[in-house]
């Protein structure tokens, strides 16, 4: 699955970020990498985009970039 | 002998604060990602010979975004003789990942630890002789905030001589990395050579262009680059970011101990106030605070005693008897008190709303409430082709568009950032809202008339941002809006004042400069005539140069339902600086200098306006390009004569066919008057208008974003 589809209250483990080039890299330079865990936050008032806590920030990002994040729940 | 120190690090490290600290300098400090935006120079309080260069914040050292290559290009050009690394230390993780970039451009580096108050208060530990050891770089804690510790920081960036350590990838990385090296001449002998490395293996090509790289070397590296992508499967970028975090998230395992778990108070508050429910109430109820206290409370009072009692009165008079005593001609005395107290005056009681409103808005950014709207409203200015970081700049350019266009520069998007740049002008700033007063008196105080000009101008907003967002021009590489929420905190009375200041201070210079030229233009331009000589000024009998430029030009305004030629003057001064509107007309009508309450207006009004053409003057006024200094802002901030010239253009014939329209329809659905040629040639745009509103978007669902197929 990829983060859009993703759950608030939940977390996640990241497996893949697709896209290439500024987009992927921009994720990934804030800290989305292989392995990292997501918290899901909240959605925002409208819908999107989504608050997510990572490596212990917090972190806002729009569903359509969200979609080039895969990842898989992790149960605690 | 000098010695310069760069100071960079993330968006909201602190960087700013410090800066500030070391320099004692008023730069612009705020509680959003991304407050600094271009490089500032400043002088060590304690040592003259020491230099501190502040940095815009970035996350990464790549060359993507503006500040990004501004940063890195004063990096490995400039050469600075050390860097302070200024480190969030309750955001340690992502923090430390730019970091990790730094420490190789072989530049001797010191990490200033911030806010570590944060940290103990969040019952954290931080094992700092730990991390030094596993960064191999020296690490000071600081409080930029609370100014400790910051002496000791910069005698250690002083004293510090040596290149950093390097961090290792993992094996695999590390033999492609030498094989890079050997490939490229003159790598080696680099100071920078780790992190040129790097970049050559991510195929950065500003670093490939540098080199000067033939056709062949670039085919190795890229078969270099291919057989990473196989071995990892991931890009060479993606293999470097993820071994930087791996490395990182080691480190930090080692030398961090997290405290309390659970929320913390800036979460807890974060909860109510980005709520599902309550986050648009609140927000709105903010807004309408900040207007009330900045317009109803201050600006009302303060601007009618700034403008009538302190320029108008006071100044003006004692002005006059101090020249008139000193036996100056009485020309000079008028150029003097009428030009130059008169124009100069009426700009400076705009002073006090603007200041108000700024401080408002500067004590919002530092609490850390600014990303939080832009989180709010991303998906409502998404529809109209900006992006929730527009409204900042949008809301700036309520009080002045000049800092509002400088401030779009924290939109990744280029698209977004030069649309936003476009249509922060259209709100109606401090000046323009004199020339809605003039009016106001006129209407009478219809309770629909002071928000009528913020709803058009959130309307003209919207209808750009979906006219253009269709067109080629602004259709470009998409970039993700990724935002950091940072933590909310006290705001602190001094980086508002200081903030405030830096942003009046744009505006009280142009009022020194652009804004007196031009009242001592129209002055000259009004007591000369066209027979060159100096005339009195009494009334448009007159063959001044200005009523006969006036006459000329004032055929262009008939369409629009004011080409009568003073409204004329006045509208094409006001290109200028919008400050002058409302004085030129009355100047040029004989009433002197006026303020925008002045009651003779009333009549004039009365006499050379109907309902209809105000609201067409208004409106093309309020659309129109803001003012001289706005097009050099928008000329620096474009950094391309193609979209200056697009925007200004655009901001012409959007306001002259809007106006034209209001015009022409209100002439003959409310007024009763026969249609004309012109009413014909307004259906028409209408029309056009309409087509570009609702033609489809063909750009709409192309993104040039390849997903890569998955392997398991």
């Amino acid at each position: 699955m990829t983060l859009r589809e993703a759950i608030v209250g939940k977390y996640y483990s990241v497996r893949r970020i697709n896209g290439q080039g500024p987009l992927k890299r921009r994720i990934m330079d804030m800290g989305i990498t292989k392995g990292s865990e997501i918290y899901i936050r909240k959605v925002a008032p409208l819908g999107d985009p989504v608050q997510i806590n990572i490596r212990n920030y917090e972190l806002s990002i729009r569903r359509d970039d969200a979609e080039l994040i895969e990842i898989e729940e992790i149960v605690k | 002998m000098s010695y310069t120190i760069a100071l960079a690090g993330n968006p909201n490290s602190g960087k700013t604060t410090l800066f500030n600290a070391l320099t004692g300098s008023h730069q612009y400090v705020g509680n959003w990602p991304g407050v600094t935006v271009e490089k500032k120079t400043g002088e060590y309080k304690k040592d003259t010979s020491i230099f501190f260069t502040d940095l815009p914040g970035i996350y990464s050292l790549s060359p993507y975004t503006l500040e990004e290559v501004v940063s890195r290009d004063y990096l490995l050009n400039e050469k600075p003789d050390a860097i302070i690394n200024v480190v969030d230390a309750s955001n340690i993780e992502r923090n430390l990942y730019l970091t990790t970039q730094l420490l190789e451009l072989g530049i001797p580096t010191v990490l200033a630890l911030n806010m570590m108050d944060v940290v103990r208060k969040n019952k954290d530990r931080i094992d700092v002789a730990k991390l030094e050891r596993d960064l191999g770089c020296k690490i000071v804690e600081i409080s930029a905030l609370k100014n400790e510790n910051i002496d000791t920081l910069v005698n250690e960036a002083v004293r510090l001589s040596q290149k950093p350590a390097q961090l290792s990838f993992s094996e695999g990385v590390e033999n492609f990395l030498s094989e890079i090296e050997t490939m490229v001449p003159g790598l080696k002998s680099n100071p920078a050579n780790r992190f040129l490395v790097v970049k050559l293996f991510e195929l950065d090509s500003k670093i490939m262009d540098h080199y000067q790289l033939d056709k062949g070397e670039r085919e190795k590296l890229q078969a270099i680059a291919d057989r990473a992508d196989a071995m990892y499967d991931d890009d060479t970028e993606g293999i470097i970011t993820d071994e930087r975090y791996t490395n990182i998230t080691a480190i930090v395992g080692g030398a961090v101990k997290k405290g309390q778990t659970g929320l913390s108070t800036s979460d807890k508050i974060d909860k109510i106030v980005t709520n599902r429910f309550l986050a648009l109430p609140i927000f709105i109820a903010i807004m309408t605070c900040i207007y009330y206290i900045a317009i109803g409370v201050v600006g009302g009072p303060v601007t009618d005693w700034v403008n009538d009692s302190l320029f108008g009165g006071v100044i003006s008079e004692s002005a006059t008897a101090f020249l008139e005593g000193m036996a100056v001609a009485p020309w000079l005395v008028s150029l003097i008190v009428d030009g130059i107290i008169g124009g100069v005056g009426g700009v400076l009681g705009f002073l006090p709303i603007i200041a108000t409103l700024f401080l408002l808005i500067s004590i919002l950014e530092d609490v850390g409430y600014m990303a939080r709207i832009a989180f709010i409203l991303d998906k409502i200015f998404r529809r109209f082709g900006l992006s929730g970081k527009s409204f900042i700049p949008i809301l700036i350019g309520t009080g002045c568009s000049v800092p509002g266009i400088i401030g779009t520069r924290t939109i990744e998007n280029d698209n977004d950032r030069r649309m936003t740049i476009a249509v922060a002008a259209f709100m109606p700033c401090g000046a323009k809202t004199e020339i809605i007063a003039m009016f106001a008196a006129v209407l009478g105080g219809a309770f629909w008339y002071g928000p009528l000009w913020y709803f058009g101008g959130i309307v003209a907003v919207i209808i750009t941002g979906i006219m253009l967002k269709k067109t080629k021009r602004f259709h470009g590489d998409p970039a993700p809006f990724v935002m950091e929420l940072p933590q909310y905190h006290f705001p602190s009375i001094v980086n508002c004042l200081k903030a405030t200041w830096t942003r009046c201070k744009a505006f009280i210079v142009k009022a020194g400069t652009v804004i007196l030229l031009c009242t001592v233009a129209i002055w000259v331009l009004q007591n000369i005539s066209v027979h060159g000589e100096f005339v009195s000024w009494e009334s448009d009998s007159v063959d001044s140069l200005l009523s006969f430029i006036g006459k000329k030009i004032a055929w262009i305004f008939a369409p629009l339902g004011f080409g009568e030629w003073k409204a004329a003057v006045a509208t094409v001064l006001g290109l200028v600086a919008k400050e002058v509107v409302v004085g030129t007309y009355g100047v040029v009508a004989g009433l002197g200098e006026v303020g925008a309450d002045d009651p003779g207006l009333v009549p004039l009004i009365q006499q050379n306006f109907n309902t209809v053409s105000i609201l067409a003057f208004m409106f093309f006024n309020q659309l129109t390009i803001p003012c001289f200094a706005a097009m050099g802002a928008i000329r620096s901030e474009m950094n391309d004569n193609k979209w200056f010239l697009f925007t200004v253009g655009y901001q012409i014939a959007f306001s002259y066919t809007i106006a034209l329209m209001i015009y022409q329809f209100g002439r003959v659905l409310v007024l009763n008057q026969p249609a004309t040629v012109w009413t014909g040639i307004a259906f028409v745009i209408l029309i056009g208008y309409i087509y570009f509103l609702f033609r489809p978007n063909k750009y709409k669902d192309l993104r040039t974003v390849q997903v890569r197929s998955v392997k398991e």
